[in-house]
């Protein structure tokens, strides 16, 4: 099969370089796969017309699920046909992307035999995503990825997968147990999760601390970022074992910190926790010296979005801090008024980010029942055309009143 | 463009088994399309979502949103996907004879 390759100049151009080229792979998996061929050719000829050859939109999926399957098309099928039909799917990742050799050997054995062989691990949702495989191999491959444990994930207007980083399970800083929560909010919200009813997608991302290694205040709906509410443990000892080893803590760490919450006099660093934004930079820089306090929770943040419909938006403050305890009921019953008034008021691909923005944050808060908090202002308002005189005055007056 | 023949019902249809053209839709041609999308028999509450969308998609020109589609016929979500087990998208609009409900991956 390998000498049906179709000529690729283009593409060959990038696979030149250390990087790793995903031209590379997709000829690997040519040697075996008739698709992958035709994908060549077909990505090929794209680069040449300076067009797209997939049309967007396909509506294909396996019974009893709205989502989980994205469908394709190309529009050139004569010329290409293995790759007419390259509909993707979404397979549900464990939480934190741990596998058995054996499990991932599986899933590539069922995507050779009914698919392109191609996989992406991992799509930018978390999920394992197979690439490219025709209609009337849908409900096979369904029905084998279960076989062997595994269950579609989330696509269009549901519950996205929910993702995580690995947490506890091997990251000192995890402020709380991510694959946990995880693992609990994807069993808990399967309806919604497969069965599209939203006005837009939702996504949950769980980071186990400010690190946020799962980018989760840039792109999830709900952030759930893990956080501490004491005190930076620090060793002092270890410190200054660092400041011999040739640290600069005044360059490196102090003049990095953003609350401006940190005195080093060559011997001791003092922290003024009050003032500390939990933003790990000094945590990070002395990993053996410092650490996040004992008593650790999350924050909970809601509204990113990255830029589709409209634009990015990263994530602010719901709730200040938040433990997790299992099985999460305040946090499923929060859930579960945001989406009632989200579809109910909700435009049709309208991320809540942009609900929020559009309903205001105050109607907002009040109909799902939280009460404002300065912690939910990420900024001052700055804007010349506001004159905090009439506030001030009308301040005063009250204040006036209640004297009286 | 593809051409679906089931009985006597012969129309053109997109690559997924949408109706290429919506105005050409009827009952038999319903039944016909039911049949693909794993639909046993149309029974009446077939007919209330299928007629419901049908009435929409001829108002508006799109397919309404899902909590719309269960607000306005009384069924819930798990209730339509025991009439229509492709969802309410795939398989109710189809039989409705809408053209594809654009969305988003």
């Amino acid at each position: 099969m390998a000498d049906k390759l179709p000529p690729t100049p283009k593409l060959d151009e990038l696979e030149k370089g250390p990087w790793p080229s995903f031209v590379s792979e997709i000829k690997m998996a040519a040697k075996s796969s008739l698709a992958s061929q035709d994908l060549l050719g077909l990505l090929e000829r794209s680069y040449n017309e300076k067009i797209g050859h997939w049309k967007h939109g396909g509506i294909v999926g396996v019974l009893g699920y709205g989502g989980g399957v994205i469908g394709r098309y190309c529009d050139l099928p004569a010329e290409f046909p293995n790759v007419s039909h390259f509909h993707t799917v979404r397979v549900n990742q464990p939480a934190g992307w741990y596998y058995k050799t054996d499990a991932l050997r599986k899933i590539c054995d069922i995507w050779e035999k009914r698919g392109s062989g191609l996989t992406n691990m991992h799509g930018s949702t978390g999920d394992i995503i197979l690439l490219g495989t025709r209609t009337d191999e849908l409900e096979p491959i369904f029905a084998e990825l279960t076989a062997i444990g595994f269950d579609l994930g989330g696509s269009g207007s549901d519950v996205r997968t929910p993702s995580c980083c690995l947490g506890k399970s091997r990251c000192e800083w995890a402020c709380y147990d991510t694959m946990a929560l995880t693992h609990d909010l994807t069993q808990s919200f399967q309806d919604e999760l497969h069965r599209p009813a939203f006005p837009y997608k939702f996504k949950f991302k769980m980071s186990g601390c400010p690190n946020d290694c799962v980018a989760s205040v840039a792109r999830a709906d709900i952030s759930i970022i893990g956080t501490w509410r004491d005190n930076i443990r620090v060793n002092q000892d270890a410190v200054l074992e660092y400041t011999k080893n040739g640290l600069n803590i005044q360059k490196e760490v102090i003049a990095f910190c953003p609350g401006k919450c940190m005195e080093w006099d060559g011997k001791q660093l003092d922290i003024d926790n009050s003032t500390c934004r939990r933003c790990m930079h000094c945590i990070n820089v002395m990993p053996k010296a410092l650490r996040p306090g004992k008593d650790t929770g999350a924050t909970v943040l809601i509204g990113s979005k990255a830029p589709i419909i409209e634009g990015a938006l990263l994530s602010s403050v719901l709730i200040p801090f938040w433990k997790p305890v299992a099985p999460y009921t305040d946090l499923k019953d929060l859930m579960g008024r945001i989406w009632e008034i989200w579809c109910e008021e909700g435009k049709n691909r309208e991320r809540i980010g942009e609900f929020i923005q559009r309903m205001g944050m105050g109607n907002f808060l009040e109909t799902i029942g939280v009460e404002p908090i300065p912690e939910m202002v990420a900024h001052p308002r700055e804007n010349p055309y506001v004159f905090y005189e009439e506030y001030l005055v009308e301040d005063d007056e009250e204040e006036g009143q209640d004297k009286n | 463009m593809a051409t679906f023949e089931h009985g006597s019902v012969k129309i053109e249809v997109d690559e997924d088994g949408f109706m290429a053209e919506p105005e050409n839709w009827n009952q038999d041609v319903a039944l016909a399309l039911a049949s693909t999308e794993g639909v046993g028999a149309m029974t009446e509450s077939h007919w209330k979502v299928a007629n419901y969308l049908r009435d929409y998609y001829k108002q508006f020109g799109i397919a309404p949103m899902i909590r719309k589609l269960c607000k306005e016929t009384g069924f819930s979500l798990k209730e339509i996907y025991d009439l229509y087990p492709s969802g309410p998208a795939k398989g109710a609009c189809k039989v409705a004879g809408l053209p594809k409900p654009t969305g988003c991956v």
